[in-house]
């Protein structure tokens, strides 16, 4: 009993990670045998054999590249879209009385929704992808810096105040470097959701891109590759979150309290 | 104490503060008259609600009175300027910035250069005893230490009043006993002038050459009493007789006013 405690003590970070892997390894490999879940769950080999076909094909890299100029596009306007409008809204009680209410309405429809309507009015390509990655990453990143601007502390304000800072210095010097933390968690949820709303966004008309291939691959029934494309934009979400938490953790570290 | 030539630092007139609030008018200052001299060291007690945080912010310069001025070296204030310093309860220290940074942020908005700014600003964190912290980060620091920050981040601009309001309200006591032992030997080797709040009557007493009170709602000054106990005043003196008879005094008058409020 204490000798078992001990042992469960020691297993350190990356122990348990490998142990989560092998437990996911073995309930797909239950889902690849089991008779009613086995066309969906192919297993390892035949997702690397999957791998080896669109690598050589091409397929892949034109799908990568060609999602990922949506999808960072798409962010991109997003960004510089919801930082000024967050503020403004901040800022400006009339600003925020108006459009507040909207961005909370359409926050919540799913892109997926409004995907055909867009491509009705600007046509099939990439166009209306990165329209809909916009106007989702701009919904949640405003929502988010708006909140960070709010949350200033008027003490600080205040101090810089008698230190004599005026209005422009209060900007720059107090309420920007105050609101970083939450331009920080508005980049990790706009990531999120561009790649969230990619797929919907390739639904339609695309000539390329993971999520398009995923749907076409699922009109000939080629589950491995499917799945194989699934896993992928998996990593893809993954990694990009990871490399945002590091940034988050430079940029930010002297905070008090982390947030999640 | 009293110097026959004293200079009149602060002239409070008849300050009036009146907030419109839903369940209509709330007087929170009525009528407020008081001068402050050179080097004087106020100290402000009464009940909360009292208005003496709502005076310090009109000293300040970041509230306006509804009626009635404050004038320091004879101008008016209108907002604020960094002839007055403060001090607040919550340290308001920038968290982004290291102790150093802190320190220099207000000497740099007056556009002195990073080494000269660099300079004042270690003499005043040297003076707090912290030079072995310029390069934490105000989460790394203990409470006591994050006030000592701002006590010299107040410092580093040379202002002639320090406003200071229930600076050491959140420190435990000893703590507390410490930092009121330092901020008396900062004033008289920087003589300014300085306009403390506290709710607590013997750090009143230990600190002040004059104690206020004043009365709740609305707030006014009740009572002016001189302390004239010598400097440094060490913990000894609270078991004496003439800070006991003091005590007692202020706190008479303080819970009077405690017991309005309560009605």
């Amino acid at each position: 009993m204490d000798n078992k405690k001990k042992s469960k003590l020691q297993i350190p970070p990356w122990g348990w990670l490998i142990i989560s892997f092998l437990v996911a390894m073995l309930l797909w490999f239950f889902l690849s045998v089991n008779e009613k879940t086995a066309r969906s769950f192919p297993f390892l080999p035949a997702i690397l054999q999957a791998l080896g076909t669109v690598i050589s094909r091409g397929v892949l890299a034109e799908d990568f590249i060609s999602s990922m100029i949506s999808v960072l596009s798409g962010f991109a306007l997003g960004f510089v879209t919801a930082v000024p409008v967050a503020f403004l809204m901040a800022w400006y009680l009339p600003v925020r009385n108006i459009l507040e209410p909207w961005i909370q309405f359409i926050r919540n429809i799913p892109p997926l929704a409004y995907v055909p309507l867009v491509v009705i009015a600007v046509g099939v390509g990439r166009k209306p992808q990165i329209i809909v990655i916009w106007l989702a990453t701009f919904l949640i990143m405003t929502v988010t810096i708006y909140q960070g601007v709010r949350n200033v502390d008027e003490t600080l304000l205040k101090a810089a105040r008698v230190l004599g800072a005026k209005d422009k210095d209060l900007f720059i010097k107090v309420v920007f470097p105050a609101t970083t933390p939450f331009i920080l968690t508005a980049v990790r949820l706009g990531v999120s959701v561009a790649l969230t709303t990619l797929i919907a966004a390739e639904s339609t008309g695309a000539s390329a891109g993971m999520g398009m291939r995923i749907r076409s691959f699922s009109n000939s029934f080629e589950v491995a590759p499917m799945l194989l494309y699934i896993i992928l934009i998996g990593i893809i979400g993954i990694t990009s979150e990871k490399i945002i938490k590091t940034l988050e953790r430079k940029l930010t570290g002297w905070q008090e309290k982390r947030e999640i | 104490m009293a110097g026959e030539e004293r200079n009149l630092k602060v002239r409070i007139d008849h300050v009036e503060k009146i907030y419109d609030g839903r369940q209509g008018k709330m007087v929170a200052l009525n009528g407020v008259d008081l001068d402050i001299y050179e080097n004087e060291f106020i100290c402000v007690v009464g009940p909360s609600g009292c208005g003496k945080s709502t005076l310090l912010n009109i000293i300040a310069g970041l509230l306006e009175p509804s009626s009635g001025a404050v004038y320091v070296d004879g101008k008016k204030v209108e907002g604020t300027g960094t002839e007055r310093g403060v001090v607040f309860q919550q340290y308001a220290l920038f968290p982004w910035l290291t102790v150093l940074k802190n320190v220099m942020f207000g000497l740099k908005l007056k556009g002195m250069p990073d080494d000269q700014a660099k300079e004042i600003a270690m003499k005043y964190i040297k003076m707090v005893d912290l030079e072995g912290f310029v390069d934490a980060y105000p989460k790394e620091l203990s409470g006591g230490m994050k006030q000592r920050v701002a006590i010299a981040r107040a410092y580093a601009v040379q202002p002639e009043v320090l406003l200071m309001d229930e600076p050491f309200g959140a420190l435990d006591a000893q703590t507390r006993t410490q930092l009121q032992a330092e901020l008396t030997k900062t004033w008289q080797e920087e003589k300014k002038t300085c306009f403390f709040i506290t709710h607590d009557v013997e750090e009143a007493i230990i600190l002040a050459t004059k104690v206020i009170v004043m009365s709740a709602r609305p707030g006014r000054i009740k009572t002016i009493i001189d302390i004239n106990l010598p400097y440094p005043r060490t913990q000894d003196l609270k078991m004496q007789k003439d800070f006991l008879d003091l005590k007692a005094q202020i706190w008479g008058e303080v819970y009077q006013e405690y017991l309005e409020v309560r009605k």
